[in-house]
């Protein structure tokens, strides 16, 4: 001590002696913070224009040698920064106000964070005052509609079920579109097992702080190899300072507000008669009842959901411990969800501050009946003069579709008894799934700008289930007729995540700029297995069993490089150099960089004084991003045989032999890479009440894997996964929001967005020629028809179908098309490409009002220039009415708009693609919060509102937001209605 | 632990994880079942179970039972089934089979105006070639594996390969047939990133020959190899096709009746080959009894070979209506109201009844002769001749796929051969032989003599119905109608030909099929047949 007090005296000396001409003066002082009064340690204080600069100790004082005539500027993260001239001051206390927006403004960029106004690529942040209320089983749903370049689509109404998201159109055909999802770090894995619901139904909404979304290449070029389709960053909410306890609960009660208009039973009995005159054969099948299938099978549903979350700071570490449960009915009956999940945040410090910990774990237990799904479309066929049951003894009672009377043999292939299918189906599955991971912030102790971070993580999940029909039911056939089904499934996922980087950040005040260099390496693990197997209720017959094993490992290499300069002027730098265990040693490793710029230009002197434009910069970013994620095989390159199970067998003599097959594979399949060139505005005025951002883009993705069909004899597949083609994504974006009014007692906000997207395929094989498609797309109710295709210059799964001849009164003509190749015949070198299911033009708007003690929301999404192919309406005709196998099934009375009877082709005509151009409201929510109750902490809102509130269309079928745009028995959204309560004590 | 410590600690712990990690790129795949070529064939029972796939290829579709692991990429695993869509190209397109399922790839087979993009060309041709390409990958990776093995095992993988050339020239034979001038791969070609040159219809002819007669010694005697698998008889069989249709394959004038005949006898004078007593017996369930009828079967198993297609696409696709699927023909599960009769071809049977010619096994009940919508399966006769039921009337092992087998040479067959060649001016035979063999196939027909034939009677067109109320269904028709010049145009009409209801004269460029589009827009090489 003694030692360092001399020194400092002859540092001091010298530094007298050295700038003898200037003079000095020591200023001390105290910080504290205004909210609370309490002195804050840790406070930056800094001489402007110089690098001398000091910190607060514990007790919040600070004492600094300064020049004359010196600013001192104080800073701390979530504080307002403030500056004081020193002056002839020796004694300086300073209060510093905490910064709301400023907390706002820091965003989980992927390996680090940076403020938002500093960030140069293209990312939003939705954060949990502007979710969607009243969501309480499927996170997706929080943020739908709610930014820019984003499209969330429920795949259907089931609880728990999966959604579609696409960022900005999603840029690859045969891998995968779904952009990368990082959850406090770890990235989850993408594939769904089989039997769990959704892979973002582990989280509670409620633990949920916010939604990152990066959308350009530079912003998900650290994320390299999985970012392709754009990355969004869940973080969970932290423990705070002060003991904080919340306990919410949500009753739902949801309804189907539409159904599929077929014909009742005495609409049914006339139209059979006009169309079958006389012919008893068909007549006598008849029924006398009046049966609504659809009324049978669905009926109003309600769920409720608890959370508990208890959160503070207990001996210095900050907690955050949460439980919830969720017990949700489907609306079609039988179906329930039911999810338990805890989880635990701890943020503890260690090593006198040196080491940062944050220890997250969450745990999931769900089980869930998913009912038999098929009854829908069952429901929908059904005869509408069968009664529900018909008193005989052989199938249990439940009208069955037989030969020769009630108890006689069943008509296997014909529609099932949708509620005996409900009724006997045991069709359910436990998914116990664990999310952690432990990171690691240690700040090196010979140089504090240096930080070393690891961050281990883990995601292991396990399902077991089971789908059983009992005996006696028409529609299980295999392996016996009638003998019902047992079909138990395992499946196991492992993965496993290792990341390590150095970040070096630093202010270089006598350059005017600040740099921010982090470097590192991450390595992720795979592992996911499975069996299943069927056999009939008495568990006999031969049984299928299938085996699955498989793994696939992840390397790579990262840097980035954040440079700004005189606070206003942001260069950014990414490499990444990224190494897949899928790809052959030549082709393993991809290397993925991306730089950008931004110009904060309202910090330009000639902007500062600007009174209206509170805000302006403009970025721009260019980056390369890799896509490996192929479905289905981990090992595309590796020549394998594979050997059949005994039920492919062929004899010889008397034995039988497994067979052995050499598969398909391709040596030199490789890294499919978009390259992503995107300009951008971020703007403000009239002090950031008007704020918004523009952006334009281009993405451009080469080598596009896709599964294509091969030239026949090169290879021991008819279709290969392998790189193929090119396809390009431009589009704007504009996102805008509005304080409109900000007083005391009355805030209205007002968000807005708007996205254009095109989409167009520009390369699709190595020959170019110019009609080469891949058809995609299965028509139900064909074997082998399919209605899309990739083709080069249209969009991804545009429409492939024959142009419809109309009559007089605009009537489709049945089976008359137009002979677009004026050959003298209709074959399917007449199909053209017409329409496609992604959307042109989509926005969203969304509204925030409090007044007092009151808030009222509301958001709506719109769609345009998305087509849907109506399957339902398609497979609707009148043909459908009698089958040769002796049974009726009802149609959707589309078809008496079309009185097609024969319908060969009708299926493929263009008629049936409809515009599903829409605007859904969905959520209204109003709520009324009471404040400072009981010992003035308790703060109670409850709340009531609607999701799905109405839809407007012209589709003609049942729901005009189709994932894929191909409807054919969607489960069906349901309209619900809540209740809500939220204490926080 | 002070901070020098830890940081050390942290430093060699990174190190050691990085350099184990690089290594974790090397993975191989984890399941059993899937084995990388290095390593498949250091297990002997590598070489029969490789084979038994390319046998297996005729019908069964994938390495998963019923379906699930399949080669070919289709909407319905079925329909990638060699046996299912060559017999769909070779009856739908005829007079003795109209399917009522509206599919648009099979409403136009019998309406004789597909395009290249039909669906079911692309299965066919894509099915052929994947089979080519597993029997070349076979002679490529056995034949140079043959000296390691010990003495015994020698000679049987010897034969083994003797097979696959079989079967590949069989394969190309289809090939030959259906397309004519197609791509043309052989074991010199491994797989990878090319594209394979066409072969014409008359070089591609030339080739199957010498194959053929190349493998004739190494392959086993006639009757002797374990059952399904091929022999001398097998390629003679081929051979005597082959020569049968030459004018086809290589333009007219261009015969090689004598060679045929050639064959013909090779086959009858080894004596081992005979009439089955029952014609009906043929096509049931325990139809692998009748080794001597039948020379070469494609063998089906319903508990150890399950698929949807085979032969239990065509019991099923051909069952519906009031017919008993279950006692009747042994499928409880239920048939699939597809195929049946038009009238021009029951017409062929002078009593359809099939109490004169026990052939005519037909279904009428419930039925309408006359076929007036193509979509209704109660109108048109229904062909109930192949079962899943054996002989003494016990019904297969599965109630959905089945265990009867087809046959897809057999004598019957050699003796119309032969007639036909003697009867179109082939070196060989004798007329009088010629009419003995048929008389003995309508003797078994009719039961007695009162079917028997005169040497007057035997003319070309007789032939041509004879050999349809012999082999109708067995895959045989097209292939005969073409020979005989009247499958395209407007000699013989039948019903919803060109897919009229009275049959409408089709253009001759329809007695090829198409190059599928598919492929020819990933291999530049191959010239599009004439007409399309």
């Amino acid at each position: 001590m003694k030692l360092y007090s001399i020194t400092r005296g002859m540092v001091l000396l010298c530094f007298l002696a050295t700038t003898a001409w200037a003079q000095s003066r020591t200023v001390t002082g105290s910080v504290k913070s205004s909210d609370d009064e309490n002195f804050l340690p840790g406070v930056n204080i800094l001489e402007k224009g110089t690098s001398n600069g000091t910190v607060t100790d514990a007790q919040g004082n600070y004492s600094i040698l300064v020049k004359e005539n010196a600013t001192l500027v104080f800073s701390f993260v979530g504080y307002a920064s403030t500056e004081v001239q020193v002056g002839n001051q020796t004694t300086i206390a300073v209060t510093l106000s905490p910064d709301i927006s400023t907390l706002e403004e820091v965003v989980v960029v992927g390996y680090g964070t940076v403020k938002k106004t500093d960030a140069s690529g293209s990312l939003a942040v939705v954060s949990a005052e502007t979710f969607n209320k009243g969501v309480v089983n499927s996170p997706q749903e929080l943020i739908m509609g709610k930014t820019a370049g984003v499209s969330v689509t429920t795949n259907s109404g089931a609880p728990g079920n999966t959604s579609t998201i696409r960022i900005r159109g999603g840029s690859s055909l045969s891998a995968s579109n779904d952009p990368l999802i990082v959850i406090d770090g770890v990235p989850v894995s993408n594939t769904n097992l089989g039997g769990s619901p959704n892979i973002l139904a582990t989280l509670n909404p409620n633990d949920i702080e916010n939604f990152t979304v990066l959308k350009d290449a530079s912003a998900t070029a650290i994320y390299g190899s999985r970012a392709s389709n754009g990355v969004i960053i869940i973080t969970t909410k932290r423990g705070g300072k002060d003991f904080k306890v919340n306990y919410s609960v949500t009753g739902t009660m949801y309804t189907a507000p539409k159904k599929v208009d077929v014909f009742s039973g005495d609409a049914y009995r006339a139209l059979m008669n006009e169309q079958f005159p006389g012919n008893n054969a068909v007549l006598k099948l008849l029924g006398t009842a009046n049966t609504d299938w659809q009324h049978e099978i669905f009926s109003t549903a309600y769920g409720q959901d608890h959370n508990l979350n208890l959160s503070g700071t207990a001996k210095k570490t900050p907690y955050r411990v949460s439980v919830g449960y969720n017990n949700t009915d489907g609306i079609l009956n039988t179906y329930n969800f039911k999810r338990t999940t805890a989880s635990i945040g701890l943020d503890p410090t260690l090593l006198n501050g040196n080491l940062k910990m944050n220890i997250n774990v969450k745990g999931m237990y769900n089980q869930n009946n998913f009912a038999d799904q098929a009854a829908i479309g069952n429901a929908i066929a059904y005869d509408p003069t069968q009664p529900v049951y018909n008193g005989n003894k052989r199938w249990r009672g439940y009208t069955t579709w037989t030969t020769g009377g009630p108890e006689g043999n069943s008509i296997n292939l014909a529609p099932g008894n949708p509620v005996a299918r409900l009724d006997l189906t045991d069709n359910t599955s436990t998914v116990k799934r664990s999310i952690g991971n432990v990171k690691f912030d240690y700040v090196l102790p010979f140089l504090k700008d240096l930080h070393a971070n690891l961050n281990l993580g883990y995601d292991y999940s396990e399902t077991n289930g089971h789908n059983n029909v009992r005996d006696s039911t028409q529609w299980i056939y295999l392996p016996t007729v009638a003998g019902g089904q047992i079909n138990p499934y395992t499946a196991t996922a492992k993965n496993q995540l290792l990341d390590f980087y150095l970040n070096y950040s630093k202010e270089l005040p006598n350059i005017n700029s600040k740099i921010d260099v982090m470097g590192g390496y991450s390595w992720s693990h795979f592992y996911s297995s499975g069996a299943d197997s069927t056999m009939n209720q008495k568990s006999e017959a031969a049984t299928r069993v299938n085996v699955y094993e498989t793994e696939y490992y992840l390397l790579s290499f990262f840097g980035r490089l954040n440079y700004t300069y005189k606070g206003k002027y942001i260069v950014t730098g990414t490499l990444r150099d990224d190494a897949t265990s899928r790809f052959a040693p030549e082709n393993r490793w991809g290397l993925f960089p991306a730089f950008a710029l931004a110009w904060k230009i309202n910090e330009e002197g000639f902007m500062k004084e600007s009174k209206t434009l509170s805000d302006l910069k403009l970025r721009l970013g260019y980056g390369v991003t890799g896509q490996q994620d192929i479905y289905g095989n981990d090992y595309p390159y590796i020549p394998t045989y594979t050997r059949s199970d005994n039920a492919a067998r062929y004899p010889f003599g008397s034995s039988f032999y497994n067979t052995l097959r050499p598969d398909g594979y391709d040596q030199n399949i490789k890294w499919e890479e978009t390259t992503t060139i995107n300009a951008g505005l971020d703007f403000g005025f009239f002090q950031n009440r008007l704020t918004g951002s523009l952006d334009v883009y281009e993405k451009k993705s080469d080598n596009l894997i896709a599964y294509i069909p091969i030239p026949v004899g090169t290879n021991f597949t008819s279709s290969l996964t392998t790189n193929v083609g090119s396809m390009k994504n431009r589009g704007i974006e504009l996102n805008l929001s509005a304080d409109i009014i900000s007083t005391d007692n009355l805030q209205w906000t007002v968000g807005y967005n708007v996205t254009y997207n095109k989409n167009e395929i520009t390369r699709l094989n190595l020959s170019n020629d110019p009609n080469f498609i891949i058809p995609l797309g299965n028509v139900g109710g064909t074997t082998s028809g399919t209605i899309q295709v990739q083709k080069v210059g249209y969009s991804r799964a545009s429409f492939y179908t024959y142009q419809q001849i109309y009559d007089t009164n605009g009537k489709p003509i049945e089976d008359a098309y137009v002979d677009r190749n004026h050959d003298g015949v209709i074959n399917t070198s007449d199909l053209y490409v017409y329409k496609k299911p992604d959307a042109t033009v989509y926005m969203g708007i969304n509204s925030r009002l409090n007044y007092k003690n009151w808030d009222f929301a509301f958001s709506g999404r719109a769609s345009f220039g998305n087509y849907v192919y109506n399957n339902v309406a398609a497979n609707s005709t009148y043909r459908t009415l009698y089958n040769s196998m002796e049974y009726l099934s009802n149609v959707s009375k589309l078809a008496n708009d079309t009185k097609f009877t024969t319908a060969l082709n009708t299926r493929f005509s263009d008629y049936y693609i409809e515009n599903a151009s829409f605007f859904r409201m969905d959520n209204i929510n109003v709520g009324y919060s009471f404040r400072e109750l009981y010992k003035e902490k308790l703060n109670v809102r409850i709340g009531a509102g609607v999701q799905n509130v109405f839809v407007i269309t012209k589709y003609k079928g049942l729901d005009p937001e189709i994932s894929g745009g191909l409807d054919n028995n969607f489960f069906p959204r349901t309209r619900s209605f809540f209740l809500s309560l939220n204490a926080t004590f | 632990m002070n901070r020098y410590t830890l940081s050390t600690f942290v430093a060699l712990l990174v190190g050691s994880v990085l350099t184990s990690c690089f290594s974790d790129l090397d993975t191989e795949p984890l399941n059993k079942r899937i084995i990388t070529s290095v390593s498949v064939y250091k297990d002997p029972a590598s070489f029969k179970q490789f084979l038994a796939k390319l046998y297996g290829a005729m019908t069964l579709t994938g390495q998963r039972g019923e379906y699930g692991q399949p080669e070919i990429n289709a909407p319905d695993e079925g329909t990638t089934s060699f046996l299912r869509t060559y017999w769909s190209a070779q009856e739908i397109t005829t007079d003795e089979c109209i399917s009522a399922w509206g599919d648009p790839g099979l409403t136009e087979f019998h309406g004789q105006n597909w395009s290249e993009q039909n669906g079911y060309v692309q299965l066919l041709y894509q099915r052929v070639f994947i089979n080519i390409a597993y029997c070349n990958e076979f002679i490529r990776e056995v034949t140079p594996r043959i000296d390691g093995l010990s003495a015994g095992e020698q000679s049987d993988v010897k034969m083994f390969v003797a097979e696959a050339r079989f079967l590949r020239a069989l394969y190309y034979y289809f090939a030959l047939d259906l397309w004519g001038n197609v791509p043309f791969v052989t074991e010199a070609d491994a797989p990878g990133a090319f594209l394979p040159k066409q072969i014409s219809r008359a070089d591609l002819f030339e080739y199957i020959q010498k194959e053929l007669e190349a493998i004739e010694p190494e392959l086993a005697a006639p009757g002797t190899n374990e059952y399904a698998r091929a022999d001398q008889a097998a390629a003679w069989m081929l051979l005597a096709k082959l020569n049968l249709n030459a004018e086809v394959y290589l333009g007219a004038g261009n015969t090689r009746y004598t060679e045929c005949l050639t064959y013909c006898n090779k086959i009858i004078s080894t004596g081992k080959y005979s009439l089955t007593g029952q014609y009906k017996d043929l096509f049931l369930a325990d139809n692998d009894r009748l080794r001597n009828e039948v020379i070469f079967p494609i063998a089906e198993d319903g508990n150890n070979g399950r698929g949807y297609g085979g032969v239990t696409f065509i019991i099923h696709a051909a069952v519906g209506g009031s017919m008993d699927a279950d006692g009747a023909f042994g499928i409880a599960s239920g048939g699939w109201s597809g195929n049946r009769m038009t009238n021009a071809f029951v017409d062929k049977f002078a009593d359809p009844s099939g109490d004169t010619d026990h052939r005519a096994i037909f279904y009428t009940n419930g039925q309408t002769l006359e076929i007036d919508h193509p979509t209704v399966f109660t109108e048109g006769y229904l062909c109930a001749k192949f079962k899943n039921l054996t002989s003494t009337g016990a019904k297969g092992q599965n109630p959905t796929f089945v265990d009867t087998d087809f046959p897809m040479f057999r004598l019957a067959d050699v003796y119309l051969m032969y007639a036909e060649a003697v009867k179109r001016g082939g070196n060989g035979g004798d007329l009088n032989t010629a009419v003995d063999y048929i008389n003995q196939l309508r003797t078994r027909a009719y039961g007695n003599a009162d079917g028997n034939i005169v040497a007057a009677d035997l003319t070309l067109s007789f032939i041509l119905d004879e050999r349809g109320r012999e082999l109708y269904w067995e895959a045989q028709r097209r292939t005969d109608l073409i020979r005989f010049g009247v499958f395209s145009g407007d000699v013989y009409l039948w019903d919803w030909k060109g897919n009229v209801k009275d049959g409408a004269s089709t253009q001759t460029h329809y007695s090829i099929f198409p190059i599928p589009a598919s492929d020819r827009a990933v291999n530049t090489n191959l010239v599009q047949n004439s007409g399309y």
